[in-house]
């Protein structure tokens, strides 16, 4: 009963959440918008998304500090690579990282965080799901940044999607 | 503040000035980095702390200064990182197919294989049993 009004409540709580930061307006009205909003989007487009996948909050929580912090020291990286280092230092490389995690959303975000962080762009998947195919702005040791980046964020993303 | 700023806009200032001199760094990647694979790196990335620390500096204008609190920076960030990945993925995977169809490879060469029996979802449909796919079988 409660999954038919409700099949994605934490997609509804994103709603309303976006709607009112929208609105910019803390007001009942809003509230009620961003809350027929919340429930209906979830509601109609439950046939598109029959799964719900299962998220342990507190890891989940941890990893977007983890993942933001990466970010400004990316940035800061890959800025001194672009300013200093010359085209002939430069070693780009393709990495295939064989993947632990085995749900579409776990790997998406897993595609996600690669693509935000260090000087790494997700590029594809392999077609029996067990790859993804990773282009490395500099790295020397393409062996050594697989294991980073597994030992960094999928070691992490195996705990809150379990 | 001794000549009449306030601390509000001397942070929002420095906040700007980051951010503007991330943008530009971002953009002379793409200047003179080798080729395609490479120049995204610079935009994708050196950006998103630039608008990022524009938005901050946004936020902290119109708080300290204007007196009124502002949340729509924080959509437009939330937008911007949930977004940024897609553009590079997709930018990506055009490049992928020019490759196939015989484009010159930058100077990380051919992209790597994907196991001895499978090969890049660019190139070959998903199997059934792989994760998000809705084939019934």
């Amino acid at each position: 009963m409660m999954n038919r009004i409700l099949p994605h409540p934490g997609l509804s709580a994103l709603l309303v959440v976006v709607w009112v930061v929208m609105v910019n307006d803390l007001t009942f009205g809003a509230l009620f918008l961003g809350l027929v909003v919340g429930l209906g989007v979830p509601k109609f487009t439950d046939a598109y998304w029959p799964a719900r996948p299962r998220i342990s909050f507190a890891p989940a929580i941890a990893y977007v500090g983890l993942v933001l912090w990466d970010i400004i020291l990316a940035n800061f990286v890959v800025a001194a690579i672009i300013l200093f280092k010359p085209e002939r230092d430069l070693r780009p490389a393709w990495l295939a990282i064989p993947l632990e995690l085995d749900t579409p959303e776990a790997i998406t975000v897993f595609a996600g965080t690669i693509s935000l962080t260090p000087g790494t762009v997700s590029t594809d998947v392999s077609a029996c799901g067990r790859f993804l195919l990773v282009h490395a702005l500099h790295a020397p040791d393409p062996a050594a940044e697989i294991a980073r980046v597994k030992a960094r964020y999928e070691a992490r993303l195996k705990r809150i999607f379990p | 503040m001794s000549n009449g700023f306030s601390l509000g806009e001397i942070l929002a200032s420095v906040l700007i000035v980051l951010g503007a001199s991330f943008a530009l760094i971002g953009s002379w990647g793409l200047v003179r980095l080798p080729s395609l694979m490479e120049r995204l790196h610079g935009p994708t990335k050196a950006s998103t702390l630039g608008l990022g620390a524009m938005l901050v500096g946004s936020i902290i204008y119109f708080q300290l200064v204007k007196g009124e609190w502002t949340t729509h920076e924080l959509l437009v960030s939330l937008f911007l990182f949930v977004t940024a990945p897609i553009t590079a993925n997709m930018i990506a995977k055009v490049h992928l197919h020019r490759l196939r169809l015989g484009a010159r490879p930058g100077p990380a060469g051919p992209p790597a294989s994907a196991g001895a029996d499978s090969d890049w979802a660019t190139y070959t449909a998903p199997r059934a049993g792989t994760p998000g796919c809705f084939d019934e079988d």
